[in-house]
């Protein structure tokens, strides 16, 4: 109920960060989407018990949270807040597998801790590159890559509205519910009762509220088709940030880089 | 470019629910006039505006714009001569940036891009929020909410200006400084308000509505004067026009210490 | 309950992201056809209502918990399936995308899950066939409990499926199937109350609202057939795509790797591959489950699988452990590094 406020804010924080200016800022939408999606790709194409080949892919949420100038504190805290989901997800693991898989000394560590702990790297990495992504870039820039992608209009002009109204909507929500809650005892959370009547009431303001929308977009001449003017550029930086990254992260993907270092220090010292 | 008149005879309009929006309208607006709409809350003034741009259609009656009497077939081009900027400004900025709302207009016109930049730009420096090009809607404050309203309308060059409370939920400061913009504006002006005090700074004619029904048609001044008519209506004088309660009261603890 | 990228693989996920993929275009096309100009802004709005309806959590009666409004029916209900689809899609993407719920590889598993049931399986199967002509009371409680109850449980049933088709995690398939199916009948209950006592306020008070809704959806139009074998057509294509790309047969992936990065590599990756098999083996429950991946490890006893682990002996893997968290070091003062290179200039 509290995190209505705080939701909608933390939205509206990212769009903030994205714009901020840096070149990683400037950097045309659609190569920051593709660079994106193939590191989740990749990361999440290991095989379950990887651990140390993973490590290296850390490499490209620092950078980029370096060098486009991104508070790390802010997506920690996020990360932490999300990461009981990951934590639920994996737990079991570690009851289930109880093979021993790496004896280090006397102690002995199964598949399953392997497994949970490949888990929660796996989602710090694509959750992080996910927050970075939007923060580099902005979700009205990323919908403008996709229409250059293709994905079809109706689809990203409906994502448009809907990003452009979570606002208004949340800030309605808050004040529904502060204004109940003021009349509640219970302060925990709604009765039944109170949520049906305050959603019933947002829905009848919200259906309101479409035809007024509506109104004002007739007003201006609405023939049914949404234009968007977006002028967007691949230049040579964009080739060479995704060409280099894909290729980094191929490379980090087939060589167990973390392995040879490891191999390399244990023959050292012996 | 000519004598673009506001002109409407004889409108009738009841709801589908019933009740009546409008009985027996008819006024004649001049080019370049600015005309305040009054009175009190569901007398239909919000009615009369929408049928101005064809989003009503009167169940009797006409309307004129310019040269054009309203049809279903000519209501693109009456909604290219009348702007018309709503209450709320979150119904009216549904795009993802200030740039892409006051776009909207002039792609559903037609203009091709390189035109559309231009009007863009013009009407945003025009009620002085180029800055806020690329914000979304949601960060802007309501003064800054309001004037894009009025730039996505300015963008698509109207004729004739209608808006529908244009300083409600303004701050002071932010009130002044739209009243201020709007004296600049050339267009015909047709302004439906709360706000007596603006009616008097803007506009130097007055309509009144009353259940709706026209129950007066004239100058500004004088209809505000006029105690009986604003009782009726169920107005009230402008606060400027009002006994101003400081002087007022230190003129009668003056005359009790003289005493 | 979301799918999570973290559960995923790259098979799966990719499999139902063509599903889903396919369904957004078909829907999209199907809206643009409906030429309702006034859905635009509605379809907004109800996706940021249903956002935020989604965040207040009320409190179930007669137990401790407490819950929230899942909401496809009630967009179906209001928009028809298409334009629904298209809305709880757009949800779920915001969600992912800024609240991590899932992640953007199993996005295209949790808008199958949580808008293909509710819009194109429950509402015109079950839906729209209880309520024929007139709207009751009793009607709208009945088909609401029930399309919610149907639509949450295949939904569930869905999370599971995609869950141990990907191996990633080790809960076997009949617990988790105990686990998850009653948890969403309980879920789909309450859903189906919260629905059906929406539904029942819009249309007190606004009856018309619902009745436009109901006439003006042209569900005759919806071609299931076509529907389910687009989707079929769909996995087949990227399940087949990916099998290859993953394939069993080492030459295509040494291939890529030889062109790649050179001949040692491929030592390690004849270990990733065998420990990939091997694990493939391992976690086939369902023997019937025809893992594309694995079709050269099925023929492998069981006897290589238990002995190629210990071939990953305790030299390798501590190896493995301390490169693993050099790396992460090194990481980590790089990033140091970058920030204070910053804060310098």
């Amino acid at each position: 109920m509290n995190n209505i406020g705080k939701n909608s804010f933390d939205i509206g924080y990212m769009d903030t960060l994205a714009a901020g200016d840096s070149l990683l800022h400037r950097l045309d939408p659609r190569a920051k989407l593709i660079t994106t999606l193939l590191f989740i790709v990749t990361v999440v194409s290991f095989d379950k018990y990887t651990l140390s080949a993973m490590t290296p892919f850390f490499i490209y949420p620092i950078v980029l949270i370096s060098f486009g100038g991104l508070p790390y504190g802010y997506i920690l805290k996020k990360l932490l807040i999300v990461s009981p989901f990951a934590i639920l997800v994996g737990i079991f693991n570690p009851l289930m597998d109880r093979e021993i898989l790496i004896q280090l000394g006397s102690i002995g560590i199964s598949g399953g801790w392997i497994s949970f702990i490949s888990i929660i790297l796996r989602f710090v990495l694509t959750v992080t590159a996910a927050f970075i992504l939007i923060s580099l870039t902005g979700f009205n820039a990323v919908c403008g890559a996709l229409i250059k992608f293709c994905v079809p209009r109706p689809f990203v002009i409906q994502l448009l509205f809907f990003y452009r109204y979570i606002f208004v909507l949340t800030d309605e929500t808050e004040r529904m519910v502060r204004a109940s809650s003021f009349r509640a005892f219970n302060s925990k959370a709604i009765g039944f009762r109170v949520f049906v009547s305050l959603i019933g009431n947002l829905l009848l303001r919200t259906l309101d509220r479409s035809e007024r929308i509506y109104r004002a977009m007739c007003c201006r001449g609405f023939d049914g088709h949404i234009r968007i003017i977006r002028s967007m550029k691949i230049g040579y930086q964009e080739i060479i940030f995704t060409f280099g990254w894909a290729l980094l992260f191929i490379f980090l993907r087939y060589s167990n880089v973390p392995l040879k270092l490891g191999t390399l220090i244990i023959g050292v010292l012996k | 470019m000519s004598h673009h008149i506001v002109e409407a005879v004889d409108l009738h309009y009841t709801y589908p629910d019933g009740t009546v929006g409008l009985e027996g309208v008819s006024f004649h607006i001049s080019h370049g006039e600015s005309v305040a709409l009054v009175g009190e809350n569901g007398a239909g003034k919000s009615t009369l505006l929408l049928h101005l741009n064809g989003y009503l259609t009167a169940w009797q009656g006409t309307i004129q714009i310019g040269d054009y009497i309203l049809t279903k077939k000519n209501l693109q081009a009456v909604r290219r001569c009348v702007g018309m900027v709503f209450q709320n400004p979150d119904d009216q900025l549904f795009m993802p940036t200030v740039f892409d709302d006051v776009a909207f207009g002039p792609l559903n016109l037609g203009f091709t891009q390189d035109e559309v930049e231009r009007k863009v730009t013009e009407a945003l420096e025009t009620v002085g929020v180029e800055h806020l090009k690329k914000r979304p809607p949601y960060k802007l404050s309501q003064g800054e909410k309001r004037s894009v309203s009025i730039a996505t309308v300015l963008a698509m060059s109207p004729d004739i200006l209608v808006m529908d409370e244009p300083t409600s939920s303004l701050d002071p400061k932010s009130r002044i400084q739209l009243i201020e913009l709007l004296k600049t504006f050339r267009h015909t002006k047709i302004i439906a308000t709360h706000d007596l005090d603006m009616a008097m700074d803007l506009c130097e004619r007055t309509i009144v509505l009353h259940q709706g029904k026209i129950v007066a048609d004239g100058l500004t001044l004088k209809l505000f004067q006029d105690e009986d008519l604003l009782h009726r209506s169920s107005l009230e004088k402008p606060l400027k026009m009002q006994k101003c309660p400081v002087c007022s009261s230190s003129l009668t603890t003056h005359t009790t210490v003289l005493r | 309950m979301h799918m999570a990228d973290a559960l995923i693989s790259p098979a799966v996920g990719g499999v139902m992201w063509a599903a889903t993929a396919g369904l957004i275009t078909y829907s999209a096309k199907k809206v643009k056809e409906e030429a309702d100009d006034r859905k635009v802004p509605l379809m907004g709005v109800l996706g940021a209502f249903i956002f935020a309806a989604q965040m207040i959590n009320f409190s179930i009666p007669a137990t401790g918990s407490s819950g929230h409004l899942g909401g496809g029916m009630i967009l179906a209900i209001l928009l028809g399936p298409y334009a629904a689809f298209l809305v709880m899609a757009s949800v779920l993407t915001v969600q992912a995308l800024f609240f991590a719920d899932g992640g953007l590889l199993a996005l295209g598993c949790n808008i199958f899950n949580l808008g293909f049931f509710p819009c194109f399986v429950v509402y015109p199967l079950i839906y729209r066939k209880i309520i024929v002509d007139d709207l009751t009371q009793k009607k709208i409680l009945f088909s609401s409990l029930v399309a919610a109850i149907i639509s949450l449980q295949l939904g569930a049933f869905g999370v599971v499926l995609e869950t141990v088709s990907s191996g990633i995690s080790e809960l076997p398939f009949r617990t988790f199937v105990l686990l998850m199916q009653p948890i969403h009948l309980a879920i789909g209950i309450v859903e189906g109350l919260v629905t059906a006592a929406v539904v029942s306020f819009v249309w007190k008070a606004r009856p018309e609202i619902i009745n436009a809704a109901e006439h003006s959806v042209p569900i005759g139009k919806i071609d299931m057939k076509k529907v389910l074998l687009g989707l079929v057509v769909a996995a087949v294509i990227a399940g087949g795509a990916l099998s290859w790309f993953a394939s069993s047969n080492p030459d295509g992936l040494e291939w890529a790797m030889f062109k790649t990065s050179g001949k040692e590599e491929l030592e390690s990756h004849e270990t990733v591959h065998t420990s990939l098999s091997g694990i493939q083996e391992k976690t086939s429950f369902l023997p019937d489950y025809g893992f594309k991946k694995s079709e050269p490890a099925e023929a492998e006893p069981e006897a290589d699988v238990k002995t190629s682990w210990p071939a990953i002996d305790a030299g390798t893997s501590v190896s493995g452990l301390i490169g693993g968290t050099l790396t992460l070091l090194i990481a980590v003062l790089i990033g140091l590094g970058l920030k204070r290179r910053k804060v310098k200039s």
